[in-house]
């Protein structure tokens, strides 16, 4: 079967804004004077530092642990002394324990960064510890630990590994140049994959957006009888995992369910880059590709960023705003979280620093909602967004939970599509978290 | 924080100066609005517009007009009684306006527009919460009023040509121009003998199509509503489902009931069912938004229609099945939700 031009139910036709920054190559961003990592840029436990105020730190070297096994440890990205450890505002809207470490400007590694041996000499067992230990999280949004990803329990039977090079956010293009930059990497670092949870069949997806991308991976995957690159409709949220299962292997991951449910594990493209380097250099995750971009941005680049950077580093190096800005998102406009201060770093969750102008972000008026149902048409997951978000509003919970609240994978499409500008997914977000609050204190 | 006390750098400057808008997402919205899509349901009865001053001629338009400044009247009257936002901007007053119109022969008195855009825009529409909450299409209903109200200004037809003065519409001549043998085994021939001998025939199919016949000035032409029901649909503004199936349903229903091959096309192009289908049956606010939902709706409007036209005691039938499927529109959404992606099938 042929993987061209797939895709899902549903969803809403935005537009890119890619072109922004889409042809402009990674650059190295300046390095910060001070980072600020947080030690928890991820789905599950926070760490603990392992470090003290005062302490000289290497690039690579660990700096926060958790004895968790949904956990990821941090590294710093800089050669330095520690400055503080405090609690400070991330992009995620958390405040959260942050390493603050000034750096010398040597740039000096540590010495566990050194490579890991092929990946014939490695069993399942040495490449999942090497990804857990280089901290690895999804790196496309929720920043799920990638090691606890690809250990699922033995009952689930996985067999396919799907690599998520969709990228449906507008403006964003982290991925994308990852993608046109490091082929060979996300080839290596699927087989890696591959080798870890013990599959033969590996699928790379892109949106028909980025032939550039299709183009590299299929020069780069050539020789992989086991690999093959599907190519998907350009449509919104096409980079949503479920969606992206959805899409090329048919498959519909049960209500509540994980993909695992349904043989599959998704990657995004630069996590499997980054499981690559921590192979093939030991690298942790330390840095990453941020797209800054926005018309509220003078020169929009896509940058290779320490974690920890701020900010306003990159704003600054990337010429400022061009005028008042408006919003400043971390991440992309139609799920990105809006923030109130530019100090906040880059973690490994950050794929975009967004700046809208005051025109862009001008809130709309809201009016009545006339039931013109576009927001069930564009629902990926076939919800009722207008009844849902009137129940919501009329703080009516368990009405919201018997309309399925709790399957809204928050994607704003039915915002984005409504004519009457209503808050549709913000609405069903609250009710979200009413519900799953209920929920746990029944307990 | 340390960095914090020391930073001068201008984009931090700039930030902290002025005041960052912090929303949930998503932070863009699409062009899609509620004006926009009331504007071109109006753009869309344009032709039909047109054609009736043609066909109908002054008289039409001058109902027209009564029928929507009364409409966009009430709506203001009634929102500055309430002391409510004013909304008359958003065109769905003067949609009401224009369907109501659409409905009254071209000989009405100037004020029953009027009485039929105060029911409609005031009881239907606003009584129940305006725009998006109206219950049943208030144009509709407001026929339904008038044709109760006054039954004989609203069923007096008046031909498109000047020198005839009052005739009866195609489906008039079908239902009493035969009434001795009953709709099941009529057939042209019957029809067209047993009429003309009272003067009345049926039309030229050609007629029936462009909309020279006799009827309610907005209902005849075909031709000009379908194309703006075309543009309804290539604008994606109203779901090609409900009036497929509405129209299919009473195509079906009328060949079952034993309706002559001959007659049907006359049913399908007259009595407003392609205004009601593509028009009326489609207002959002009184049809279903789940997609199973709106293929039931149009399913029993299309069996209404053809049982009222056949067996019940009025040649069209078209507004009454509408109303009766608005007001069963809340219980045929709640039967049909959509299955949730990944729920149980």
């Amino acid at each position: 079967m042929k993987l061209e031009n797939l895709t899902f139910r549903g969803g809403v036709g935005v537009p890119h804004y890619k072109e922004l920054t889409e042809g402009l190559p990674i650059e190295k961003a300046k390095e910060p004077a001070i980072v600020y990592i947080p030690l928890h840029q991820h789905t599950g436990a926070p760490c603990e530092p392992i470090v003290k105020v005062g302490d000289s730190v290497k690039v690579g070297q660990k700096i926060g642990q958790s004895s968790a096994f949904v956990s990821a440890p941090v590294h710093s990205s800089v050669s330095g002394v520690v400055k503080s450890i405090t609690e400070m505002p991330t992009p995620t809207g958390q405040k959260v324990k942050c390493v603050v470490i000034e750096s010398d400007g040597k740039d000096e590694l540590h010495e566990s960064v050194k490579p890991k041996g092929s990946l014939e000499s490695l069993t399942q067992k040495e490449i999942l510890e090497i990804i857990k230990e280089a901290g690895i999280t999804g790196m496309g949004g929720a920043g799920f630990p990638t090691h606890v990803k690809l250990s699922p329990p033995p009952e689930k039977k996985i067999d396919t590994i799907l690599i998520n090079g969709a990228e449906c956010e507008p403006y964003l293009t982290a991925d994308h140049r990852v993608m046109v930059e490091y082929p060979e990497k996300i080839v290596f670092g699927l087989k890696a994959i591959m080798k870890a949870v013990g599959v033969n069949r590996g699928i790379i997806g892109i949106e028909k957006n980025k032939p550039d991308a299709i183009l590299a991976i299929r020069e780069a995957a050539k020789s992989e009888p086991n690999i093959e690159v599907a190519t998907l409709k350009v449509k919104y949220p096409q980079g949503d995992e479920k969606r992206l299962i959805n899409a090329i292997l048919g498959r519909e991951v049960p209500s509540g369910g994980l993909p695992m449910d349904v043989g599959a594990v998704v990657c995004n493209v630069s996590s499997t880059k980054a499981i690559a380097d921590a192979i093939l250099e030991g690298k942790p995750l330390y840095e990453r590709v941020v797209t800054v971009t926005g018309h509220g941005i003078k020169e929009p680049k896509n940058l290779m960023v320490k974690i920890g950077t701020p900010f306003k580093d990159l704003i600054e190096q990337c010429g400022g705003f061009t005028g008042t800005p408006g919003k400043i998102i971390a991440g992309g406009p139609m799920m990105g979280i809006s923030q109130y201060s530019i100090d906040v770093p880059i973690i490994k969750g950050s794929n975009g620093i967004l700046v809208l102008t005051e025109k862009e972000a001008k809130p709309e008026k809201v009016n009545p909602c006339i039931k013109c149902g576009k927001c069930l048409e564009v629902c990926p997951v076939k919800l009722q967004p207008l009844y849902l978000a009137g129940y919501a509003m009329k703080k009516n919970f368990d009405k919201a939970e018997e309309y399925h609240a709790l399957d809204c994978v928050e994607c704003g499409s039915c915002s984005y599509i409504c004519p009457a500008k209503r808050p549709l997914v913000e609405s069903i977000r609250l009710a979200k978290r009413e519900i799953i609050a209920k929920r746990k204190s029944k307990r | 924080m340390e960095g914090k006390a020391v930073d001068t750098s201008k984009a931090y400057k700039v930030a902290l100066e002025n005041e960052l808008l912090v929303t949930s997402s998503p932070h863009i919205r699409s062009n899609e609005s509620v004006q926009r899509i009331m504007l071109d349901v109006v753009i869309a009865l344009v032709p039909a517009i047109i054609g009736s001053v043609y066909f109908f001629g002054i008289n039409a338009l001058k109902l027209i007009l009564i029928s929507v400044a009364s409409s966009v009247f009430f709506e203001a009257l009634i929102q500055k009684a309430f002391k409510r936002q004013i909304t008359i901007n958003d065109f769905s007053a003067v949609i009401t306006g224009i369907l109501l119109a659409f409905n009254l022969p071209a000989s009405a008195p100037w004020w029953l527009p009027i009485m039929g855009s105060a029911f409609a825009i005031i009881v239907v529409k606003q009584l129940f919460g305006g725009l998006g909450s109206n219950f049943m299409n208030p144009a509709l209903a407001g026929r339904a009023m008038l044709l109760t109200s006054w039954p004989a200004h609203m069923s007096t037809f008046t031909g498109t040509r000047p020198d005839v003065v009052a005739t009866a519409t195609p489906l008039a001549i079908m239902k009493y121009g035969m009434a001795s043998d009953g709709a099941a085994s009529a057939t042209v021939e019957a029809v067209t003998s047993a009429s003309s001998s009272q003067g009345a025939a049926l039309p030229e199919l050609w007629d029936m199509f462009i909309g020279n016949i006799p009827g309610a000035i907005g209902e005849t032409s075909a031709l000009l509503l379908l194309i703006g029901a075309l543009y309804l649909i290539v604008r994606h503004v109203i779901d090609w489902k409900i009036p497929v199936f509405y129209i299919g349903t009473t195509f079906i229903m009328l060949v079952i009931l034993g309706v002559d091959a001959e007659l049907l096309p006359y049913h399908m192009l007259g009595g407003g069912l392609i205004l009601g289908a593509f028009f009326m049956a489609t207002d959002y606010a009184s049809s279903p938004v789940t997609p199973i939902g709106r293929i039931i709706f149009g399913i029993g409007a299309g069996i209404l229609t053809a049982l009222i036209r056949v067996k019940g005691g009025y040649p069209e039938g078209v507004s009454y099945s509408i109303l009766l499927m608005n007001v069963a529109t809340p219980l045929i959404e709640k039967f049909t939700q959509p299955r949730v992606f990944g729920g149980a099938k």
